[in-house]
């Protein structure tokens, strides 16, 4: 018995699936930009002044980085309710994401920063830069030119990962998959649908990342 | 209700833990021999086969593995079989890892000096002979770190197949958490159980990588 393909009646539900991948883009757009602020805050506390903090963010990458993001999901979405914090499904999806870009991205850019050659900043130092001033512009723009592909194949990874934010009824892409399929009947067309449609996104998101990278990141500092 | 004492909760979960462990030993496993074979035409001289596996590398690494897990257990029904979760579990696991553990392989065979290629051409060697006894010896070193630190990707990426119902860890947590009404206790547990079993493994991963290059500069 051959297996009939039906692909059309799951474009009958288009509409679900635009939604769907507007729900995803807005996930990683916000998760992804304020991860990667957390990732930056990271990177200086492991580095920089105050030594306290140090042994914290380390506590914190390591955790993140060691257990599954649907773990950290459930925690969030499930966990923290029975403590008395209330919190909609897009909020612990973003919040989860952040978390989690935030552990790596620290992490990725740690690696950059320690690269910077001392000679750089004990140069600032004698122009009387500001320790901020010295992170900012002498240590953070030259750290991120060299781990820029790193942190976009990362963002790549989380936006992928945010498929399973669907498991908390986050209206996103694989939620519409499971949506259609189960108003249709066709389970596979309706994932192989979104599997192509995420693969775009996943491509499309890294030439938007390039992008960035040369436009804002290298352009400047590039002499 | 049945009541249920921490030491139920943490007993229940260490017990499908093992689950955990053995799909991830699994996974490891067969993901490495079909990440070499993907390996092998990566890296080969045919540009046909080089593209194979490219597209190959892109479709699994550039789709979420939840996906992945969904299109195989429902693909394998279209033909009429009854898959059991434990199986697309095991396959799709052991796709995706192939993809990602053949790309970093192929970083490590890069990084080995062009000269080996020759030399070892000029001595009549195929390309199997080249890579059987001059790159992969000399790749499997630089290899190590990373392929640890891969190890802990696959024991978090286990955690997903609780999704299409294979009882590990994860379900195990959301199952006991429907019966307790703990979520926080429960998730905090399993989250231990996870780190307990990936930070060893990030821990060696990161100390081979220093060793390693403690050995290199000067």
């Amino acid at each position: 018995m051959a297996y009939q393909f039906e692909f059309l009646s799951t474009f009958d539900y288009s509409g679900v699936l635009v939604k769907g991948v507007l729900t995803t883009v807005e996930l990683i757009a916000v998760g992804g930009v304020l991860g990667v602020a957390v990732g930056i805050f990271g990177a200086w506390a492991r580095t920089q002044e105050p030594r306290w903090l140090r042994p914290v963010v380390s506590a914190y990458v390591e955790l993140i980085r060691n257990t599954p993001f649907l773990i950290q999901l459930f925690f969030i979405f499930f966990g923290l309710p029975s403590i008395g914090v209330q919190i909609t499904e897009m909020q612990a999806a973003i919040l989860a994401m952040v978390i989690n870009l935030g552990a790596y991205s620290t992490e990725i850019i740690r690696a950059g920063v320690v690269a910077v050659a001392r000679g750089q900043i004990e140069a600032a130092l004698s122009l009387s830069m500001t320790r901020v001033q010295i992170f900012r512009h002498i240590i953070l723009r030259p750290a991120l030119q060299k781990i820029w592909p790193a942190l976009s194949s990362q963002i790549v990874i989380v936006m992928l990962g945010s498929a399973v934010c669907s498991q908390i009824a986050v209206e996103e892409l694989s939620f519409a998959a499971n949506f259609i399929q189960g108003r249709n009947f066709r389970a596979f067309e309706a994932y192989l649908i979104a599997t192509a449609i995420y693969l775009l996104l996943a491509i499309l998101l890294r030439q938007i990342l390039r992008l960035i990278g040369t436009r804002f990141i290298f352009a400047r500092s590039s002499t | 209700m049945i009541s249920f004492s921490l030491w139920d909760i943490l007993r229940n979960l260490l017990l499908a833990g093992r689950w955990t462990v053995v799909l991830s030993l699994v996974t490891f496993l067969l993901g490495g021999m079909l990440g070499l074979l993907i390996l092998f035409f990566r890296t080969s001289k045919s540009g046909a086969l080089r593209n194979v596996a490219r597209i190959y590398i892109e479709i699994f690494q550039g789709t979420p593995l939840l996906m992945q897990l969904f299109l195989v257990f429902f693909g394998i029904a279209l033909f009429g079989i009854e898959v059991p979760a434990w199986l697309a579990a095991g396959l799709t696991l052991t796709l995706w890892s192939a993809s990602f553990l053949a790309e970093i392989w192929r970083g490590c065979v890069e990084a080995i000096p062009r000269g080996q290629w020759e030399a070892s051409s000029v001595l009549a060697m195929n390309y199997v002979q080249q890579m059987r006894y001059v790159i992969l010896p000399q790749a499997l070193r630089i290899a190590l770190p990373p392929t640890i630190g891969f190890s802990v990707q696959i024991i978090k990426g286990t955690a997903v197949t609780s999704i299409i119902g294979f009882v590990e860890l994860s379900k195990a947590a959301t199952v006991i958490t429907n019966a307790t009404f703990m979520p926080f206790t429960v998730y905090a547990a399993a989250g231990l159980f996870y780190f307990i079993l990936c930070w060893p493994l990030s821990r060696y991963s990161q100390f081979l990588e220093r060793k390693f290059h403690a050995a290199h500069s000067h």
